[in-house]
């Protein structure tokens, strides 16, 4: 019966296989192919990535995604990481109230992002929300506008709701970070001389980089992955005049609603493989050199 | 580390600012639900000035609100509970025996980890349809549970690596079987990293909208996010019903939350920082 044991990873490797595995296998297949999403047409080879690239809209819609994916991951790093990081570093120090505080700040975390979406469209409307409600209240009437209805504000008004969104646990993961540095090497550097600043750069942050190099990692997939918030507020056409649309939303479009009756889901495999491979390339890297760092500790 | 008084205040005021900013939404959702329309319009952020239950009841009448709840319930625990059991058996296996197979096969599952899987929604899609398995909540099991297992696994199996091998040697002498020793007396070790697997696969499987939206089309199948997003569709104008949706939908995690909120947050970052 000792043969027996080779059935315990079965189950697992089984609902994987049929369910992640073969289904992005197959995504990679058709987009090799010229697809009218009933039935496979002929094997076009790369025509459908040269297409993406270089054929009008469909190159000018690919840049104008990326440009967007690459300012969610920028602002989310700056914005919601900076944040967080510091928030972690307060708690810490042993600030009075953490465990109140821990909670206030993890709560936007529980509420699906499809109930975030509705919760802030409402708070933004441009006539009864409550944002521009304050701003007339203290005297800045003329920063009100329809946030999410202008091109200017509408991709930073969303960046910055899933910030609020995800602030909560980049905090637990940098406090986690900041926790696991042993004591001992915090009080030796001090017995040196370093304080405040100097301690901050010198020994805080080198000791948190795992921590660090976790939350860069978990935000790139995250921004290049885009998608929930972005149709929850604004749909699938990434409103108004495409300035939210990312490349999942772009995907969604052609795959399920490209509308006029296009025949574009050849070309929607080959833009879900060039993001498999941007997300892919990006996270095996970031892993492999924190690895290569691990090693040399 | 000291802080000087001005530094110590300033942390303080900013610490509770943030607190703010992530509570009052939140806050502001639950009390314009108790509101009228009237009154969200004439006085959005202040407290409700009378407490009534009546859009609550208008919107138990608008959709079937107990419906949602049931097939949420089953849906995460469902997965949950596939994901637990068969992440254990799998990381039991990679990490306690070494055949030639198990480097490759634990970079199999690991690779799962950088998938998006979203990308391959319409392969997906046609095989959910050709297994029959469209507008059943069998198609969002299995792909919470197969996109479940990758960050499972990879928890499950360094987890399992820290426990001292001469456990299970002792556990063997004595006469337990491979079964036994895993479920008897390795199982019971890992605890803390079974919540941190639970924590993960129930938010994201209770919170997913994707799936649903494009899985499950019969209303009484709905989980709670899309079955309230039909409701946000339709009573575009009718603020104080749209906020009582929303904070019903919310309601389930938070309490959830409030009331293990310590395993909550350990259990999201054990895995993550080692």
């Amino acid at each position: 019966m000792r043969w027996l044991i080779h059935l315990f990873p079965l189950p697992a490797l089984v609902i994987y296989t049929l369910f992640v595995v073969y289904p992005i296998f197959s995504a990679f297949l058709y987009s090799l192919y010229d697809w009218n999403g009933i039935k496979r047409g002929v094997f076009v080879g790369l025509q459908n990535f040269i297409t993406l690239f270089t054929v009008e809209p469909f190159n000018e819609m690919f840049w104008n995604a990326l440009r967007h994916n690459v300012f969610y991951f920028v602002v989310e790093m700056i914005v919601q990481n900076g944040i967080a990081f510091g928030l972690a570093f307060l708690i810490y120090r042993k600030i009075r109230g953490s465990g109140f505080l821990k909670i206030a700040y993890f709560m936007p975390r529980l509420l699906s992002v499809i109930v975030i979406g509705f919760l802030w469209k409402l708070i933004l409307n441009p006539n009864y929300g409550a944002l521009n409600t304050v701003l007339g209240k203290i005297g800045l009437e003329e920063w009100a506008r329809p946030w999410l209805g202008d091109p200017d504000t509408a991709l930073l008004a969303i960046i910055l709701i899933n910030c609020w969104f995800g602030i909560g646990f980049a905090m637990l993961i940098f406090l986690a970070g900041l926790q696991s540095i042993p004591e001992d090497l915090i009080e030796a550097a001090r017995l040196d001389g370093a304080t405040g600043w100097r301690m901050l750069w010198k020994m805080i942050l080198p000791l948190c980089m795992p921590a660090i190099t976790i939350m860069t990692i978990f935000t790139f997939i995250q921004a290049f992955e885009a998608f929930e918030l972005v149709y929850a507020m604004q749909g699938s056409m990434g409103e108004p005049f495409y300035s939210t649309d990312t490349l999942a939303v772009y995907f969604y479009r052609m795959a399920f609603s490209s509308g006029a009756g296009d025949v574009t889901l050849g070309l929607g495999s080959a833009l879900a493989v060039v993001l498999f491979f941007i997300v892919g390339s990006v996270s095996a890297l970031s892993l492999y050199l924190m690895r290569k760092r691990e090693v040399q500790h | 580390m000291k802080m000087t008084v001005g530094g110590r205040a300033v942390s303080y005021v900013l610490a509770y600012i943030f607190a703010l900013i992530a509570l009052y939404p939140i806050v502001l959702m639950i009390s314009s639900s108790l509101k009228t329309n009237m009154e969200i319009f004439a006085s959005p952020l202040s407290l409700p000035k009378t407490f009534s239950l009546d859009t609550y009841k208008k919107l138990w009448e608008a959709v079937p609100f107990a419906d949602f709840l049931w097939n949420s319930v089953f849906v995460s625990a469902m997965s949950v509970l596939l994901i637990t059991v068969f992440s254990a058996m799998a990381a039991f296996y990679l990490s306690r025996f070494s055949f030639k197979w198990t480097g490759g096969l634990y970079f199999f599952f690991i690779v799962g980890l950088m998938i998006p899987i979203k990308l391959g929604i319409v392969p997906l899609f046609l095989l959910m349809k050709n297994l029959g398995l469209l507008n059943s909540l069998w198609s969002l099991i299995l792909i919470y549970t197969a996109s479940g297992i990758p960050i499972s696994v990879f928890i499950l199996t360094g987890f399992f690596r820290t426990l001292p091998i001469e456990l299970e040697e002792a556990a063997r002498i004595d006469g337990c079987s491979h079964f036994q020793v895993f479920w008897r007396v390795l199982l019971p070790l890992i605890r803390p990293a079974l919540a941190t697997v639970i924590i993960i696969n129930f938010i994201h499987a209770w919170n997913d909208f994707f799936f649903p939206l494009i899985f499950i089309q019969e209303e009484a199948l709905k989980t709670i996010p899309v079955g309230m997003m039909v409701l946000f569709g339709e009573y575009e104008t009718d603020w104080s019903l749209l906020f009582a949706g929303l904070t019903l939908s919310a309601l389930p995690m938070i309490v959830v939350f409030l009331m293990a909120s310590r395993q909550f947050m350990e259990g999201l970052t054990a895995g993550a920082v080692k």
